[in-house]
């Protein structure tokens, strides 16, 4: 079995969608002849030609205004939005049409698409390189929003993704692009969206991350198990819909939970995750949920570190939800 | 100092006469024979049956908005030629995503009268089951798109969809209406520019009606015309009086067989006039001359094409009277239905979200099922 980084997997499965269905099409800034600026796209523009890996010219909008054309004509359109900062000129045509085809038109025409976007800081990137708007798609109801943590599971989900019949955003986070290897299968196979994966099992706190941050509260996890904590760790894998039953079912056996995400804290995801968390496992709670998050603020250069919610903060706030007593 | 307004030309009704602008019914009903299309009689009957169906139905809509039957209704009226003529210059494998104003356009491609008015009761046999205020209607067996109400977001999508139709290998045309308020959106730049680029087989349509709601054209643009925009693009520009049904008809049927070909996308600016409000929410009344409107009711798309036919002893008062109230029964008849027809169940507001039913919206549709009912339905 090959040996992968994030950036090979993701490249590995749009091979294999594009070798398999001629309807997919990869469409967006810098993808074709350069393989996109993390060079995702690398070989596909020379395996696949120039009319299913398309350089377009330089407008958001525009990418997946012509994506939704081509999806509504029965093809799998997988744009790519080089950075999520810069998702934003496409978001009416993301909120307002991508996300409400089939509703608005009682199910007569489907949108079908993966709008690939690399997020998340800790790359030197400044404010308009590093930011996590999940929360912001997350909110708009016919979206599912996926953000794999690690490359096997970036090819699985990926690949059930292009198949799937709703418009999904694949967040990519970018911190992680070169930075872990791990055994990738070849060819074909899937794993399922909606699903995420208890990555550390433990019985005293459950810490619920997904993205770059998930490897923060893994080496936080094992931290405070030197000083006796038992974590539960949940990689959500795809944020929305949620898999709510794994959620419930660990905070249940744990009574406490420490929600980690980059995003800044004010309605970001975290607050729906702990609301689920208080209507579905209130009377199981043994301490009042946290949240460890992004400040609110604009997304900062030379601090970030201090901007992100790493192993730093994440370890005390273990210690002190593990420990709480009423 | 020259304001912007002065450095466009001043638009009337006589300007879409001008040399640059391709009419053929001349005020007399005489056709110009260089531009005449040519068409057989019977069609150009049919043209003109469409779009006096059309208007009666919009003056019908809007009575029956204004006895509070229904919830709104955006119209055509004076607009019918540029909406009739394009559409039926369209082929029966060529598409149409539309604006919001081009019913006239759905009902030509063979949408049942009774499903549009279905649409405008948001009832259970609404293609889109309630879910959208009246005259946002989907038309895929008809090859025509979904109304969304957001200003110039169907311009890009037509362009990926015909870029996809051709990669299909089919020579299949995407027409794309739109207002002239819609050429200031991003979207109409980087629509265009994208099919410059791609080479995509669509046909731009701006009804140049003059008005945005409130704001006039030569607020719209500092721009000569619209249709000199496509230049900057790659993309053909042409002008027509579109208050010229058979005008209007030989310069799209000539824009889709260029795209057909391959020879790529054009704009057509269509010059016409908003006779009506924007919709029946509007009162034009507050923010332009009655004069005007008068000007403009001079060039009245259906009276010059009646001019023409009367001209030729095909039609007359008798005929128009017959058909008028042949139409007139016929909308009758679907509003009746439609009126009688249940709404959409409760639990369909979940369907259609996702391709499956999420555990969320489950949950919820279980809330609302089982939850109190909201009094004063309208």
């Amino acid at each position: 079995m090959p040996e992968m980084n994030l950036v090979q997997a993701i490249n590995d499965a749009l091979r294999v969608e594009m070798r398999a269905d001629p309807d997919v099409v990869v469409l967006g800034e810098d993808v074709g002849k350069v393989g996109g600026v993390f060079r995702v796209t690398q070989g596909l523009y020379d395996e696949f030609g120039e009319d299913r890996v398309i350089d377009t010219p330089l407008a958001e909008g525009g990418i997946i205004g012509t994506a939704v054309g081509m999806a509504l004509y029965g093809m799998r359109p997988v744009p790519e939005i080089q950075f999520a900062d810069f998702i934003f000129p496409a978001y009416d045509q993301i909120v307002s049409e991508v996300a409400k085809y089939r509703y608005r038109s009682g199910g007569e025409y489907t949108c079908p698409m993966v709008i690939r976007t690399p997020v998340g800081g800790g790359i030197r990137g400044g404010h308009y390189h590093s930011q996590s708007p999940e929360s912001l798609f997350i909110h708009n109801a016919g979206l599912t929003v996926v953000c794999p943590s690690n490359p096997y599971d970036a090819k699985g989900l990926l690949i059930s993704a292009i198949r799937s019949d709703d418009p999904i955003l694949f967040f990519e986070p970018k911190r992680v692009y070169r930075a872990v290897k791990m055994d990738v299968p070849e060819g074909d196979y899937t794993l399922p969206l909606g699903k995420a994966k208890v990555v550390k099992e433990g019985n005293d706190v459950t810490v619920i991350a997904w993205g770059a941050m998930l490897f923060e509260a893994l080496a936080s996890a094992e931290e405070v198990a030197a000083e006796g904590v038992s974590a539960e760790v949940i990689d959500l894998r795809t944020l929305w819909p949620v898999d709510i039953d794994t959620i419930v079912e660990s905070v249940k056996k744990t009574g406490r939970v420490v929600i980690v995400h980059e995003a800044p804290k004010t309605c970001g995801f975290g607050g729906e995750l702990l609301s689920l968390v208080v209507e579905k496992a209130f009377l199981h709670l043994e301490a009042p949920p946290v949240r460890v998050t992004g400040w609110d603020t604009p997304f900062p250069y030379t601090l970030e570190m201090e901007y992100l919610p790493l192993q730093h903060r994440i370890t005390p706030a273990l210690l002190e939800t593990a420990r709480y007593v009423p | 100092m020259q304001t912007q307004a002065q450095v466009v030309p001043i638009r009337t009704p006589d300007a879409t006469f001008a040399d640059d602008v391709l009419s053929v019914i001349e005020r007399d009903g005489s056709l110009r024979s260089e531009t005449d299309p040519k068409l057989p009689q019977e069609t150009v009957l049919r043209f003109y049956r469409a779009m006096v169906r059309t208007r009666i139905i919009d003056g019908q809509l809007e009575r029956l908005q204004r006895q509070g039957r229904i919830g709104f209704h955006i119209g055509s009226l004076g607009e019918e030629a540029c909406i009739l003529g394009s559409a039926a210059a369209m082929r029966p494998n060529d598409w149409i995503f539309p604006c919001y104003r081009e019913f006239g356009a759905l009902l030509w491609r063979g949408f049942p009268l009774q499903t549009y008015v279905d649409n405008m009761y948001g009832n259970a046999d609404d293609v889109v089951k309630g879910r959208q205020m009246p005259d946002h209607y989907t038309g895929k067996p008809y090859r025509f798109g979904s109304v969304s109400s957001p200003i110039g977001t169907q311009i890009t999508q037509a362009v990926g969809f015909g870029w996809a139709a051709r990669r299909k290998g089919t020579d299949e045309v995407v027409s794309v209406y739109f207002g002239e308020g819609a050429t200031s959106s991003n979207e109409f730049h980087t629509g265009m520019n994208f099919a410059g680029v791609m080479n995509a087989p669509v046909v731009f349509l701006c009804r140049n009606n003059r008005w945005a709601i409130s704001v006039p054209s030569e607020k719209q643009t500092g721009s000569a015309t619209f249709a000199q925009k496509g230049v900057a693009y790659g993309v053909r520009g042409v002008r027509v009086d579109g208050n010229d049904v058979l005008a209007t008809y030989k310069v799209v049927r000539e824009a889709v067989e260029r795209a057909a070909r391959g020879e790529g996308p054009t704009l057509v600016e269509m010059l016409t006039y908003r006779l009506g409000g924007h919709s029946t929410s509007d009162d034009p009344r507050a923010y332009r001359a009655q004069d005007e409107v008068e000007q403009w009711r001079r060039t009245d798309p259906i009276l010059r094409l009646r001019t023409h036919l009367e001209a030729l002893g095909v039609w007359d008062e008798s005929k128009e009277e017959a058909y008028k109230q042949e139409v007139e029964a016929e909308l009758k008849a679907c509003v009746a239905a439609a009126e009688a027809k249940a709404k959409p169940s409760l639990e369909s507001m979940f369907d259609d979200v996702f391709a499956e039913l999420p555990w969320h919206l489950k949950e919820q549709r279980e809330q609302l099922l089982g939850g109190p009912r909201a009094k004063d339905h309208h």
